[in-house]
């Protein structure tokens, strides 16, 4: 059990892991349960993806679902991050707006889903609005923890290098050491935000997109193309956190190599 | 220059029950320009109290600090203050951390690279000089901590037991190092410590501090020359007159 495995080994292991699941499903499928509606094997859905890679729309529910992703999670980090910083840094601001915020947060997001219609019709923004709803709560709190437990001692180096306004010290001191939170809240926040897609995209707010032509396929009862959709959304999903992590945590948290996290 | 003057200083705080806690009570110290002060104390005795007040990292007091005639109510760029804790920021490479100070009062990249790159020099490290500070030692930190609030060119340098989360060894070599940079620099140091031995070693004067709430003691001038030997017998005897009279005059009864 505790002999050492390499990396190549462990990445050898998961791969026969996914081999081994899609013969499990493949199996179940044929022999128990017989019946391709309730249970698609991986032979229908491969040739119902190449069936709908032929139909020449899976770019375009591509696109529209990134489209409301992007609406979505850009309007939680323009609200959301500002107001996390207001809350960690203004013990008055974190008094005001800690109840509305609690009230809020334990709401679901689809709850929001009618009041999205209603306000942004059956448009990409009220797709976009309940992925917002979805990313915002996340943002808001990593954001207001990171700036709570910004060590004092580095404000007062700050200060005593001449960093006095709270706006110099927010953006030279404060942001920078809260910064692992608030990437951790944009890593959560999305996350969550993608999972509000389908459920956002089912009210019919456009032609395309992944979650609404999931929907879509059910209606048809083509369970094979539903399967496609699932998969294709975990694997952007997974798609989008290897991004930001990459990006983030290659670029932005550097400094952090060598430290306890 | 850089003289500082302290007159009738007091800080206290009000306990959650509401009760009153004095820390300093009407401390007055002088301390000369280019002099090299240690100030001596146990622990809660409001060492750090004292060295926070001079920054004008704590607004709430009662009494003066003047350096060069003027009084200081609020952090100044004339005076430089190097933490006990680590307080470089984790996220800027050495170089910028010894440029912090610099860029915020607005000087050019090349500019202030350039005078940082001086301070990396006096304090040893230039090859660290695009590290982050989790990828050096303690006694490295410190060393940055020391040649970025120098970086501005203070005459008054404030140090809070800069040294006392270090070993033995890395201590004794820091110190010996401080002294080569004040000898260089020639600033004002007023040095919080709660090691005898260090005191001695580093200080032109030692001022010992009663129990809280805090007030001078007892001031101890050291005319041992330097470098200051250690294991010397002149040491010793030093030594133990500072640690007769903090235990006759300046401790609990």
């Amino acid at each position: 059990m505790n002999r050492i495995i390499n990396k190549s080994q462990e990445r050898w292991l998961g791969a026969l892991a996914i081999v081994l699941g899609i013969i499990l499903w493949q199996a179940v499928a044929i022999y128990i349960v017989q019946d391709p509606f309730i249970l698609p094997g991986p032979a229908d859905v491969l040739s119902a993806f190449v069936a709908l890679l032929g139909k020449g729309t899976l770019l375009q529910d591509f696109a529209a679902s990134l489209l409301h992703f992007a609406i979505g999670l850009g309007a939680a980090l323009l609200i959301g991050i500002p107001i996390g910083i207001a809350m960690g840094w203004n013990r008055r601001f974190d008094a005001f707006l800690d109840p509305v915020i609690e009230i809020l947060r334990p709401i679901p997001p689809l709850a929001w889903i009618p009041f999205a219609i209603v306000w942004f019709g059956l448009t990409a923004y009220s797709a976009g609005f309940v992925i917002f709803i979805g990313a915002v709560f996340p943002i808001v709190i990593n954001t207001y923890s990171g700036f709570r437990s910004v060590p004092r001692v580095f404000v007062e180096a700050g200060k005593m290098l001449g960093c006095i306004k709270n706006s110099d010290l927010i953006r030279y001191i404060a942001f920078p050491a809260a910064l692992p939170s608030v990437a951790a809240g944009i890593r959560i926040g999305s996350g969550v935000g993608w999972m509000c897609l389908v459920a956002a995209e089912l009210f019919g707010v456009s032609k395309f997109g992944l979650g609404q032509k999931l929907w879509f396929s059910y209606n048809l009862h083509q369970m094979d193309s539903v399967v496609v959709y699932m998969i294709l959304l975990g694997l952007t999903g997974l798609l989008l956190d290897w991004m930001f992590r990459h990006f983030v945590e290659g670029y932005f948290l550097r400094w952090r190599t060598g430290e306890v996290v | 220059m850089g003289s500082l003057k302290i007159r009738d200083l007091t800080r206290s705080f009000i306990r959650e029950d509401g009760s009153k806690l004095v820390v300093l009570d009407h401390l007055s110290l002088d301390v000369m320009d280019k002099e090299f002060v240690c100030v001596l104390g146990s622990s809660g005795c409001g060492k750090t109290t004292l060295l926070r007040l001079i920054a004008g990292l704590d607004p709430e007091r009662e009494g003066q600090i003047i350096l060069d005639g003027e009084e200081m109510l609020g952090p100044s760029p004339k005076v430089g203050f190097v933490f006990q804790e680590y307080s470089l920021f984790p996220w800027r490479t050495v170089i910028d951390n010894i440029a912090f100070g610099l860029e915020m009062r607005g000087i050019g990249r090349e500019e202030r690279y350039r005078i940082a790159e001086q301070y990396l020099v006096l304090v040893g490290l230039e090859q660290f000089k695009n590290s982050y500070p989790s990828e050096l030692s303690g006694g490295m930190r410190q060393r940055v901590a020391v040649a970025r609030a120098l970086a501005l060119d203070p005459v008054l340098l404030l140090m809070d037991e800069p040294f006392g989360a270090l070993d033995a060894q890395t201590r004794n070599m820091l110190q010996k190092e401080l002294l080569e940079i004040w000898e260089k620099t020639k600033k004002t140091i007023v040095f919080i410590t709660h090691s005898v031995d260090e005191a001695v070693f580093m200080a032109d004067r030692v001022v010992v501090l009663t129990p809280r709430p805090g007030r001078v003691c007892q001031i101890f001038p050291v005319d041992l020359k330097r470098p200051r030997d250690r294991t010397s017998v002149e040491f010793a005897q030093v030594r133990r007159q500072v640690l007769d009279l903090i235990s006759q005059h300046c401790s609990i009864q």
